[in-house]
Formats: C-alpha cells, structure tokens, sequence
C-alpha cells in the first residue's frame, strides 16, 4: 500500500520487494471504502491517508523508484480518486513517473471503454479483472480488453491471506487460461500468500501469482519497529519467486 | 457483474409477470397494511399559515415506515430465485427491521450489517431485528454507519453469491437496484396522487419528502413525475452546519462521483476520499444519493434543499402536538420545509409531505434534546 506507514518507509518497502525478486509492483493507491479488500488492506489504507497520503504524492513515490528500478509499476486503486483528479491528468501523471499498468477493482469491463482509451495514449496498461463466476461470454471480452495481463481473482471474496487456497481457484485458472489462448497472460490474486499457493497455481497454468495483504501484513507487524519490515519482506518474497522458480517463471 | 445481472435478469421476468405482482399487491394490503391514508393536517395547516399541508402516512405501514414496501417487494423476488440467505445493511434500522420482518414472514434468513454508531443511537431497533430473528452484525470500520454497513454487506455478497440474496434497502448501488428499489416504492406515489385527486379535485403545487438515499422521495416523487406543475423538493440532512463533515447533503453541496457501483452526487474531498458525514437522523446520515435524483436534479426536474438538525427536533416536536404524530426524524426534516414553504404560497394550493416513518425509534435521541 502507497505511503504504509509513512512515504520513506513505503520506498523502502517497495525497494526490498524489488531486491527481494518480485516480477511486478502493484501499489495501492488507498481509497476511504475500499468494498474489494479485506481488513488487512482497509486498515493499511486508513493509515496511509491517516498520514496524509494522495494520489499525486503516491505516484511522485512510485517516480522515484522507476527511476531507479527497472521492475514494472502498476497501480491498484478505486475509480473515484481517478475520477477526482481527472482520468487524463491521472494517467499523464502516473505515465511521467513510469507507471506501467493500472488495476480499478469497482470499474467493470462494460463501463471502462473511455478510461482505456486514456491509458492507451497514456501508454499504460489497463489491467481488467475476472473472477471465479464471470460468464465465459464476458471472459471472452476481458481477455479481449485487457492489457498486460488478467488480474484473475481466485476465490468469492475480498482480499486477505487465506490458509488454502480456495476450491475454484485451479478451476478458474484453467477455464481462463484455455479461453486466453496465450494471447495474455493470466495472473491470480486475492487469498494467495503462501509459497505453495503460488506454485499450484502456476501448475495449473497461471502465468502469475499476485500476492498483496499478506505483504501488507507483513508491514502492519512491523509498526513499531518500521525498519525490520523490509527484511522479511525481502524474505517473504524471495521464498514465494523461488516457488515460481521450479515453474519456469 | 454476474450476479447483478443473474438480478436484473429475474427482476425484468418476475415484474412482468401478473403471478407476481398480484402475490406482492396481496402481501402489501393484507401483511403490511396499504393503502396508507392521506391525511389532511389540519392543525399544521393552520400554524403554519399557508397552502394546505398533506400528510402521506407511511409511518403507518406495518413496521413504522416505507421500507416494508420494497422488502416485500425483493424478499419475494429472492424466494423466487431460490436464495435463502438474505444480507441487508442498515441506518436507522428500518430497513434492517423491515428486511427482518420480511425474511420472517417468508420464512427466509436475515443477517444485518449496521454501523457500530447507528447501533448506539438506534437501540431499540437493534432490539427489534433480533427479536425477529435476524442476525445483527456491528460494523466498526470507517465512520460506522449507514456508508460502512453497505461495504460491509458488499463484501459479504461477494463472498457468499452463490446462497446469498442482497437486500439494499435503497435507491443506491449498481443496476438493477437504483431501479428495482424505485419501482417497489413507487406505489407511494400512485396511491397519492389517487387520493389528493379524490380529496382536492387537483393536484398538489409541491410534493416534499426527505432523502438519504433517496428510496421514500423517489417514491413518491414517480407518482407526479409527468405533471410539470407539481414541484418536487427533497429536503437533505443540513446537519450541524454545512461545513464538510457536519452535514449529509451530497445534492445540495457534493460532486459527481463514482461510490458503491454508482456515479452521482458524492461528498467527497479534493482528492476523491469519501466525506464523513453527521445528521441527527441515521437515515439520512450517507454521502451519496440514488443517481436518480443527480439526474432529475440535473434536468432541472427536482429541487434540492436542506433542513438542520435543531429544524428537524423542532418539526418533530411540533408535529407531535399539533397533531399527535410523532414523526421519523428524517421525515421531521421534510415537514419542517414544507411549513416554511407553504408560508409562500396560497390558502388554496396544497402541499404532500411523505411522513416516511414514525417516530418511536428515536424517542431515545428526543429525550436527550427535550429533557423535559
């Protein structure tokens, strides 16, 4: 989550994941009610703004990691503090300070025609959503209009570490990646935080594993201490890339 | 998306069909107990010195307010879809009462999410759900009302789709529920309009009626929507003061904004954070509206205005002894406008308040500001 606990702490963070072998950053961009996330992400969001976090200081963090990183950048936030600022000067902003792609968990494939337009020109990715029962009609679609990848949410719920992986998850994995046809990749989330979780989801064919409150976790038991929590960040992700690794990812 | 549209699929065949609506038109008059009358208020009229002032008493359905009428409506539909769980959020508690009383009579489950906050406030009604046998679950997050309690319930659906029904309890929220919500509540406007007919011989100059969510004003305002003459005033929380965060007026003082899978009118800050919100009234204590009103609002159809919190006791209290009803505190706010209005107009107009919901609930709340 952008700016938890405070900006110099969050770059930190971001930097031991880097290090630590993540593929992609996702970066939150906190919103007042975020109806997608789970407890672990709502409380780092209500710290983050608590300290006075907003968009525009977020993204001048994530400028100065692209800076200095070549591990791609994408945003995950809400619709309304995009439509706050304005999506064009959203995008030309996030676009400047190297942001890669963009995740908006509240605005579905049929209301997002516009917003991808601007991302295109903006050369950001828009990265679209699909769940467990998303019709293989409107799969078909998000696979269509989807950029970068298919955030593929592996289970009915919110976000928050869960012991197991849910029962959909191989299933949705499957059904997504024989429809995607390798003309994108298909990335799961949501519930995913332990090593096993994310080899079995690349053996059944996800091309990626998103890991997001179990990191964020990570960074909330660290609050007294905020310095310690880039070394078992860096040692959470190590452990979860080597899991890939056997993949071949 | 999916289930919204499994909804809105079932509620397009199910309020097309005669069966249907002649199994809910029964439930209406027999369980809740429509028509509501239309009642002159004669003693009201006379103190406030101006055109005739109507009273819709929807305060007398089954229940204490206008809720029932949509509960009903979708409780049914949700039986029909084979679901048996029911999940509501709720405000003051009416909508979790009348969800509860609902899923009772039909023999469904019901599990209420409400704001910590509101639950302190409106006790009583925490009381009265359980009694009826829901499940009341207390929302802690953000500001602890009614905008949390609808995140929590949102989350809960999505996590529970596939056994699970959600009951919103008002004209908010992705389609198909700004529209379903509205068509059930609609029947206070007929009905209405039907009755000022028979007693006046003509329609009303203004019908007023409080919004939150918009769910009692949209009901009654569909009734007179075509007839241009009639003007239609919504009266929102002015709070403390209208200064952010001490009022819950997004019509009269937000912008648009995109909240729980709708793009209206939102409080909101520069940086597109939701805006906490305070009323007097936990009905009327949201930061958002039906898009319905942004857009009536838009064409210039409706009006908007506020009432604060001291106009709302003092409506209340005035209410209650020139007419021995006690009103909601959010209807408060629309009977306290319409006695300044109908200063401005002429002995022979007449004006419609929609007393959405009696007053009992907040008799608590009352006690503490009249302590005498």
């Amino acid at each position: 989550m952008g700016h938890d606990p405070d900006p110099k702490a969050f770059v930190a963070n971001a930097k031991s994941l880097i290090e630590g072998g993540a593929d992609i950053l996702e970066v939150g961009i906190p919103f007042s009610d975020p109806v997608a996330d789970g407890p672990v992400i709502q409380a780092a969001g209500t710290r983050a703004l608590s300290t006075g976090a907003t968009p525009r200081k977020i993204i001048d963090s994530i400028g100065e990691l692209s800076s200095r990183f070549t591990t791609p950048i994408v945003i995950l936030t809400y619709y309304n503090p995009i439509l706050a600022m304005g999506t064009e000067q959203f995008m030309r902003n996030a676009s400047d300070n190297g942001v890669k792609g963009i995740v908006v968990p509240d605005l579905p494939m049929e209301e997002s025609d516009g917003f991808r337009d601007i991302a295109l020109k903006h050369n950001i990715d828009s990265i679209l959503l699909a769940a467990p029962n998303t019709s293989e009609e409107r799969l078909v679609g998000i696979i269509e209009k989807s950029k970068g990848f298919v955030y593929l949410v592996s289970l009915y719920g919110v976000t928050g570490p869960r012991d197991t992986l849910s029962p959909q998850a191989m299933e949705t994995v499957k059904k997504v990646k024989s429809l995607a046809k390798g003309v994108i990749p298909i990335s799961a989330g949501f519930g995913v935080s332990q090593p096993e979780h994310v080899s079995s989801l690349l053996r059944a064919g996800a091309d990626g594993a998103i890991v997001g409150s179990a990191l964020v976790r990570t960074v909330a038991e660290h609050l007294d201490h905020p310095r310690d929590a880039p070394f078992y960040l860096k040692k959470t992700i190590a452990a979860l890339k080597q899991a890939s690794k056997r993949h071949g990812c | 998306m999916e289930p919204l549209k499994t909804l809105a699929d079932a509620y397009t065949r199910f309020s097309r069909d005669p069966l249907f609506k002649k199994e809910l038109a029964n439930w209406l008059e027999h369980y809740a107990g429509r028509p509501t009358p239309l009642y002159f208020a004669g003693r009201l009229t006379d103190d406030a010195q101006g055109a005739k002032i109507y009273l819709k008493r929807e305060d007398l359905l089954h229940g204490g307010a206008h809720k029932i009428n949509n509960t009903l409506g979708q409780a049914l539909l949700a039986k029909k879809m084979g679901k048996r769980r029911i999940i509501a959020e709720t405000g003051a508690g009416q909508h979790g009462v009348a969800t509860a009383m609902a899923c009772a009579a039909l023999g469904l489950a019901a599990e209420i999410y409400m704001g910590s906050e509101d639950m302190e406030r409106q006790r009583l009604n925490v009381y009265r759900m359980k009694m009826l046998g829901a499940k009341v679950h207390p929302v802690d997050s953000g500001s602890k009302t009614l905008k949390d309690a609808i995140n929590e319930a949102l989350r809960d659906w999505v996590t529970n789709v596939e056994d699970t029904y959600y009951l919103l309890g008002s004209v908010v929220g992705p389609h198909p529920y700004p529209t379903m919500v509205r068509d059930f509540q609609s029947v206070i406007g007929r009905e209405a309009r039907r009755q000022i007919l028979k007693q006046e011989g003509m329609l009303p100059r203004s019908v007023i009626a409080c919004v939150g969510g918009g769910s009692n004003s949209i009901g009654i305002f569909h009734g007179f929507l075509n007839d241009a003459d009639v003007d239609l005033y919504g009266v929102e929380a002015g709070g403390h003061d209208m200064s952010p965060g001490k009022h819950a007026a997004p019509l009269v003082a937000g912008r648009e904004g995109v909240l729980h899978g709708m793009m209206t009118y939102v409080l909101q800050n520069t940086e597109g954070q939701i805006e906490t919100t305070e009323s007097i009234s936990a009905g009327l204590d949201y930061p958002a509206v039906g898009p319905e009103h942004s857009y009536l609002m838009s064409v210039g159809r409706t009006k908007y205005v506020t009432q604060t919190d001291s106009d709302a006791l003092d409506a209340f209290k005035q209410l209650s002894q020139l007419e021995g009803i006690m009103p909601a505190l959010e209807p408060a706010h629309a009977i306290s406008y319409a006695t300044k209005l109908a200063k401005t107009l002429e002995k022979e107009d007449s004006i419609i308040v929609n007393l959405s919901g009696r007053g009992d609930k907040d008799v608590d709340m009352i006690a503490r500001h009249f302590p005498q």
